[in-house]
């Protein structure tokens, strides 16, 4: 019997995860992207994130991703990040 | 290095070397012996040993006794058997093997001895296999030590031995260290020996491997978004469809239980593709697999279409593929449901069975957003083919069948709050159940039954998953 055997895995090294970004101490002053994935009536509780970041004087901008079965593609992540502070990302069904 | 001249190889379980030995010792002079078995045969004439064959292997010997005409170390000439009047003619001595019959047909090579031929092709590979090694254990069981180290979809799976993976990397001619393509979740570059590992865990053998590897491709393109697949929370999975004469060759199933257990081919084939997936890509369910439910076919759904009983062209050459040419047809697939109808005898009373059926995937008042493959048995088929209805023309049929009255599919239409928005469902006009190219048909299984198929689809075209169609490379 043989004890050799070849690893089926991506053979991807632990431990390199990149870290989390810096988290901001507030909202205030900072940019704040709220990323539509494009699933029906996420853009509900995104409306409703937005009337209430307005309210308190943070600036917002809408990203839609073009469909939620894929990754959002590498313009949009580029366009986010380079634009804004803060990301937030509605799931929905 | 051969010297040149005249060279004999020979091998003492060889009959016909037997019976030339008085023969070499009377050429001995001009004449450099290798014994593929033994050195000491035949004896007192100081053959050579070639047990590692390495000379026959050189020489490019296929049966012995050979006496071959060696020049710059090549071989440019040779005889093999015994014929007197050949031989001596080919040495120019004349003479030979007085008293021996005048001819008697040579044996088979030691190179072509099976067990030679095997450990050659894996030493020869071997080298070039460069993925991580595994070392297990004296008290450690195989088949526990993988479902330890989470390689396994759930059911046992063959240890990848070296030995397995060289062997199942000749089943194809590319090398071992051409990236297939870019697996997700976690896009990683995938060689062809990553795609031959999980190909030995899941059954395989080397003469499927083209099949895995069509397969990967096709499911790793953008269209067919296996990303997307394996995140969903639908219960979907990739199908692979396997059309041309390779399906035969390999022996896979399209006729009685296509669909089913039993079959190698079909069960491997499609369970690599999905091991390759969670052990390469990192796609594990619970992970980035959120399925609600998933279904069966999620270990593995491949079956070859019945081609030659079929009323029709194929699935493939419906998708634009030459006839004859090898292919998999990857669809995004929800698992199995039957339609029965044991009563038509007229293709239009059958279609209407089939728009009936087909009209409730995924949910009888959603159109557009779900694809599916119809796969006709043979004895519905045969209501078509008795009276000439090309594909085309039940495709046509569907499609008339499969316009759905606006008012019935709208939300909140029959009580049901599912449905289509109103802005779509402009009151008076029709809709249709498939977007263009969202229905696909097939024809497989056994000979009984007057059923077909229906398998349902996932979040269709661009918006989720494309059937894609590969040619398969050998």
């Amino acid at each position: 019997m043989s004890k050799t055997l070849l690893d089926p895995t991506s053979e991807r090294q632990a431990g390199t995860a990149r870290e989390r970004a810096k988290r901001p101490g507030g909202l205030a002053g900072t940019h704040v992207a709220l990323l539509d994935i494009s699933k029906p009536r996420g853009s509900v509780f995104l409306d409703r994130i937005e009337e209430l970041l307005r309210a308190r004087g943070v600036e917002v901008r809408r990203f839609n991703k073009p469909t939620f079965t894929k990754p959002a593609p590498v313009d949009l992540r580029h366009e986010i990040t380079s634009t804004c502070d803060v990301v937030i990302e509605a799931l929905a069904d | 290095m051969v010297p040149d001249g005249l060279v004999a190889v020979v091998k003492r379980a060889c009959p016909t070397c037997e019976l030339v030995a008085p023969v070499l010792a009377q050429l001995r002079d001009q004449l450099t012996i290798y014994s593929q078995d033994d050195p000491t045969f035949p004896e007192g004439l100081g053959a050579r040993d070639d047990t590692a064959l390495d000379v026959s292997f050189a020489l490019d010997v296929d049966t012995v006794p050979a006496l071959i005409r060696v020049e710059d170390g090549h071989a440019v000439d040779r005889l093999v058997g015994w014929e007197r009047s050949r031989w001596e003619k080919f040495t120019g001595v004349d003479d030979l093997g007085v008293g021996l019959p005048d001819w008697r047909p040579g044996c088979g090579s030691r190179t072509h001895d099976p067990e030679v031929v095997d450990a050659r092709l894996v030493a020869s590979v071997t080298p070039h296999l460069h993925a991580r090694t595994v070392e297990l254990g004296d008290a450690e069981d195989e088949s526990e030590a993988m479902y330890a180290r989470g390689w396994s979809d759930g059911l046992p799976l063959v240890p990848p031995t070296p030995e397995r993976v060289a062997r199942m990397c000749a089943g194809t001619t590319r090398h071992p260290s051409d990236v297939v393509a870019v697996v997700p979740p976690d896009l990683v570059e995938c060689t062809v020996e990553k795609v031959a590992i999980n190909a030995v865990m899941a059954g395989c053998l080397p003469e499927y491997l083209p099949l895995v590897l069509a397969a990967l491709e096709a499911a790793c393109t953008d269209e067919f978004n296996v990303h997307g697949l394996l995140a969903t929370t639908w219960f979907s999975g990739p199908l692979v469809v396997v059309n041309g004469p390779i399906a035969r060759a390999i022996g896979m199933n399209s006729g009685v239980n296509a669909l089913g257990q039993g079959n190698r081919a079909n069960a491997t084939i499609g369970r690599a593709l999905q091991l390759v997936i969670r052990n390469v890509g990192g796609g594990r369910p619970g992970e980035v697999d959120r399925a609600t439910f998933g279904n069966p076919g999620k270990y593995t759904f491949c079956f070859a279409e019945d081609e030659t009983g079929s009323p029709w062209e194929s699935l493939a050459v419906e998708r634009g593929l030459p006839a004859g040419t090898n292919s998999v047809t990857l669809f995004a697939a929800e698992g199995v449901r039957g339609v029965v109808d044991q009563l038509s005898r007229e293709p239009e009373s059958l279609a209407r069975t089939y728009a009936a059926c087909l009209r409730t995937v995924a949910h009888p008042k959603n159109i557009f957003v779900w694809d599916a493959m119809l796969v006709v048995s043979p004895e519905h088929g045969r209501v078509f083919r008795d009276v000439g209805w090309t594909k085309a023309r039940l495709r046509e049929e569907l499609d008339a069948l499969l316009l759905l009255p606006a008012e019935d599919i709208v939300r909140g239409a029959s009580g049901i709050a599912e449905g289509m928005p109103e802005a779509l469902c402009e009151p008076g006009t029709t809709l249709p159940k498939f977007r263009p190219g969202g229905l696909l048909i097939a024809h497989a299984g056994g000979g009984a039954g007057l059923f077909s198929a229906i398998i349902g689809g996932w979040a269709s075209g661009a918006v989720g998953s494309e059937p894609v169609t590969r040619e398969v490379r050998t």
